[in-house]
């Protein structure tokens, strides 16, 4: 019931040697063991998408992968986008400024599926973005904040913002 | 007066916080030494429990305890024998029900809490689950409301007589004349179903107990933790003080976070009983039979009116779900029927309401409460108006909504005080005018006419509401500038979302003389401010935006007296601004706050200035002397596929009164949130029972939240008749969108398919039962 494997991963920029339950999953992971508490699970069984992380790149549920499975990948967690503790991430940024979050609990998850919604479609279109975050629920804003952030956010991003 | 910033749109103070990742929710707060809880719950809807053996689970290695309900009442004592309080008793109830904290000898829902598994971490709590042996005797359950109160139906608690648990009504004006004089009488009868709270983040518990130290400390995801620390404390027969109550980040509440459940009491309880920290986090599966909902409500109703349509008279029955137990009085019953006669001028009104109970999840207030079935209920009565006599659904609506001089407009009700029900303020005419305006609802009927030449099926809906918000009696602040010159506020008002922290700093910087970024916020942390109340039906704006301002007006009415003294100057030549206070005409004369909070906060051997008090801080609890009445019209234009069934919102638009808006942004961001809640309720959320009580929908593969994909841009336009009933002429805000979004998505689905007579009784619309609808609709026509 205990097994546990050693993995190597690369969090935010940063090399972590751990041992890990194999059960556990990569969000009580970083959660638990890293004390990235950023990551919010919101229902566990892959919907809600409030757990989403950046896995090489690629925006994954960390509910759905087990921690043992990141072993020797880089994972970007909402922790992780700011440039600085001064300077934002052009998505919070814009998040903040839409008004695009209120309880703030499905918004790591939704911001980490923007950005790498961003980076395959850097100029999308209003339908394009609801599309793109058709896997992440969220009860507060309606949406519709989130989606005027999110393409603020790839008009400042165009920019070199 | 210096800098406006009451009005204006300002960035959230709560953001950078929340969007780095630091927000500060429960289930992320870390003490030293804690364990993790599981609960095991009921698999029965309605059984009796003949024994339980935790012997094999508690042998489990990681697991530190199985409590049950004899073992709480063994380890702490005979006084602990007994259920949970009622949150509120209320005379209505002829059968007040609430539940043990862990289940004593029967369960009546599925979800029920039977025992708590404390172990090292959730997941071993978890496995020892399936080692608990229950042995239980299945017994009938009752699901359906409609046949709940049928002589042989099963009864929800074994040894009750009838499932009416009980009655309520809400009667003015004379009825019976109304009825008597009528041109015409139009009857509808309908289903409404209303679903769960799906705060994102679920519910969460964590309990540490420090018996000869701080004593109980309680940290919950939850709306009101003032009403959890009376709740606690009364149930332990323990001193409040010697229960804190903590909020942190709360993802969430919408309703269900404000009342006080089992885990609130068992999570601490084994935490006592331990002697180490004890967390417990819901996880979602749970979330869908362990946290309150709404459900069904059947009403059926008849309306009386002139040739012209005017309405003369409502009355009729409604049933209503409570659910197993009764944990929260009879308030969504009441606020059900509370909301009659909602926009409108209708003279009487005569509508009884039985309050049933089932062998299902508890009910209680879900974003809204009972105000968006009043409005739906009133919203079909005028479409029967409508369609009866072939007018245009505006147009009725136009002949009945309350006109502006008649405010303030006494409706005949009389409220739980004993008071005469009475909208302070609104021009709702003028709203419907605007809505109308912006859905360009005159040329609609050439749109539907175009989509219909290419075999689409157009359809609008209009919907008009009242929100009676602000329910006193209070919230509190607390305001306070610190020697450095920061302001310090608190308050009981614990947010989930909404942004407090951003209208007080607004309200106490236009008042205060301060920058927004300067006022620091705590609340929610029942340690820290004397009294509150919570985050619930709107009421937030309108107490506590009335207590900042007071306690605002009060610290600068000290800030300038002492100046006065310290420039020798004149009270009334002095201002305040950024942070100092200024003589008129000579900036350069001017004194810090920070300084003069100095002065009254001085340390050893130092007075404080002669005819003061200590500290420049004041305390205010001014709220709004009444409730303020805001009103909206929500118009959906909607798109039907006959032959799938689906409905796609097009276009929504919402016309809002919420008197005078503090932050423009936040009002809409509210109106958004629930519009689509809102949607949601008419098309998609339906939390399904068998007849055996078992729910057959608890993931979101079978329960549909709204998603981005499938909600419309929704326009809003805003009217601003500020409320007379407090200083800041505001009304709430929080569920102005939701109340009479089912009535406007439903009359529009009826719209485009008006011409095979489709009449919806019954929402969510899914697209299976709108092609039943519109299969029977297609037999009746072929049958005539």
């Amino acid at each position: 019931m205990t097994d546990t494997r050693d993995i190597t991963v690369t969090i935010n920029g940063k090399t972590h040697e751990a041992s890990v339950e194999t059960r556990t999953h990569l969000g009580d992971f970083v959660r638990q063991q890293l004390g990235l508490t950023g990551t919010h699970l919101g229902c566990e069984h892959g919907v809600c998408g409030a757990c989403t992380v950046l896995v090489d790149g690629d925006a994954v549920r960390s509910c759905l992968m087990l921690a043992v499975q990141a072993n020797g990948r880089e994972v970007t967690t909402v922790e992780g986008l700011a440039e600085s503790r001064t300077k934002l991430h052009p998505v919070q940024e814009a998040f903040w400024k839409h008004h695009g979050l209120q309880c703030g609990f499905c918004t790591p998850g939704m911001m980490i599926s923007i950005v790498a919604f961003l980076k395959e479609n850097p100029d999308p279109t209003e339908a394009e973005v609801r599309e793109a975050i058709s896997g992440n629920i969220c009860r507060c804003t309606g949406y519709q904040n989130i989606v005027a952030a999110a393409l603020d956010a790839a008009a400042v991003m165009k920019q070199g913002g | 007066m210096g800098v406006r910033y009451v009005g204006a749109t300002v960035q959230r103070m709560e953001d950078p916080r929340l969007v780095t990742g630091h927000g500060r929710y429960v289930d992320d707060i870390v003490i030293e030494g804690t364990l993790e809880a599981a609960f095991l719950r009921s698999p029965h809807a309605h059984a009796k429990i003949r024994s339980i053996d935790a012997s094999r689970a508690r042998a489990l290695p990681g697991v530190h305890d199985v409590l049950t309900q004899a073992d709480l009442v063994a380890q702490l004592g005979a006084a602990l024998d007994k259920p949970m309080a009622q949150l509120y008793p209320a005379p209505a109830l002829k059968q007040d029900r609430t539940q043990y904290p862990l289940a004593k000898d029967e369960v009546c829902y599925v979800g029920q809490t039977v025992a708590i598994i404390v172990a090292d971490s959730r997941a071993i709590a978890e496995d020892a689950l399936a080692l608990i042996d229950v042995d239980y005797e299945t017994l009938p359950a009752v699901v359906d409301i409609r046949k709940a109160l049928a002589a042989d139906a099963p009864l929800a608690h074994a040894g009750d007589s009838s499932n009416l648990a009980g009655q309520l009504r809400a009667k003015f004006g004379d009825i019976d004349a109304a009825f008597a004089q009528a041109a015409h009488v139009f009857k509808s009868d309908f289903l409404q179903h209303r679903g769960g709270c799906h705060a994102m983040e679920c519910r969460g518990v964590l309990a540490r107990d420090d018996a000869y130290g701080d004593g109980l400390t309680v940290w919950s995801s939850t709306q009101c933790p003032y009403l959890i620390r009376r709740a606690l404390a009364r149930w332990l027969n323990e001193a409040e003080e010697r229960v804190r109550i903590i909020a942190p980040d709360v993802g969430g509440g919408f309703g269900p976070k404000a009342g006080f459940y089992p885990e609130e009491i068992v999570v601490p309880l084994a935490a006592r009983i331990l002697g180490r920290p004890v967390k417990w986090i819901e996880d979602r599966r749970e979330h869908f039979t362990a946290t309150t909902t709404q459900r069904d409500q059947y009403w059926d109703i008849e309306v009386a009116c002139d040739g012209d349509g005017r309405i003369l008279g409502l009355r009729g029955n409604v049933t209503h779900e409570q659910g197993a137990w009764i944990p929260y009085g009879v308030l969504l019953a009441f606020s059900s029927l509370a909301p009659l006669p909602s926009a409108y001028a209708i003279p009487a009104v005569d509508v009884g309401l039985d309050i049933v109970f089932t062998n299902t999840t508890p009910n209680t207030p879900v974003r809204g409460a009972g105000r968006p079935y009043a409005n739906y209920a009133v919203e079909r009565a005028v479409q029967a108006v409508a369609y009866g006599l072939g007018i245009d659904q505006a147009e009725v609506r136009r002949r009945n909504l309350i006109r502006a001089d008649q405010m303030p407009y006494e409706t005949g009700a009389t409220l739980r005080d004993g008071s005469k029900a009475k909208y302070d303020s609104g021009d709702y005419i003028a709203c419907l005018d605007k809505a109308m305006a912006k859905a360009d609802y005159a040329t609609f009927p050439a749109r539907q006419a175009a989509a219909r030449a290419e075999g689409r099926y157009l359809g609008i809906g209009v919907s008009c509401c009242i929100e009676d918000t602000g329910i006193g009696p209070y919230e509190g602040a607390m305001v306070r500038v610190e020697p450095g010159g920061k302001v310090m506020v608190r308050s009981g008002a614990a947010g989930q979302g909404q942004g407090h922290h951003t209208f007080v700093a607004q309200i106490v910087a236009e008042n205060l003389g301060v920058r927004p970024e300067d006022v620091i916020f705590e609340s929610g942390d029942t340690g820290k401010f004397a009294h509150g109340v919570g985050t619930i039906g709107s009421r937030v704006a309108a107490n506590l935006g009335p207590a900042a301002l007071d306690a605002s007006l009060q610290v600068r009415d000290k800030a300038i007296k002492l100046a006065a003294e310290v420039l020798e100057t004149a009270e009334a030549d002095l201002d305040i601004e950024d942070g100092f206070v200024r003589v008129n005409g000579a900036p350069d004369l001017r004194v810090a706050l920070g300084d003069l909070a100095l002065q009254l906060a001085p340390m050893s051997g130092v007075r404080v200035p002669s005819g003061f008090t200590p500290s420049l801080e004041a305390t205010s609890y001014a709220g709004s002397t009444g409730s303020p009445i805001a009103n909206g019209t929500n118009i959906a234009e909607v798109e039907v596929d006959p032959g799938t069934g689906e409905v796609r919102v097009l276009r929504y638009t919402v016309a809002h009164d919420c008197g005078t808006m503090m932050n423009p942004m936040m009002v809409d961001g509210q109106i958004y949130g629930g519009v689509v809640h809102g949607i949601g309720n008419a098309l998609f959320e339906r939390m399904i029972y068998d007849e055996r009580g078992q729910p057959l929908t608890t993931n979101y593969g079978e329960y549909l939240l709204p998603l981005a994909t499938e909600m419309p841009h929704i326009d809003i336009v805003h009217q601003e008749t500020p409320s007379p009933l407090n200083p800041l002429g505001v009304k709430g805000a929080g569920e102005g969108g939701t109340i009479p979004a089912a009535a406007a998505i439903v009359a529009a689905i009826e719209n485009a398919l008006a011409e095979h007579g489709v009449i919806v009784d019954a929402y969510p619309v899914g697209p299976q039962y709108l092609t039943e609808l519109l299969d029977a609709a297609e037999a009746k026509a072929a049958a005539e």
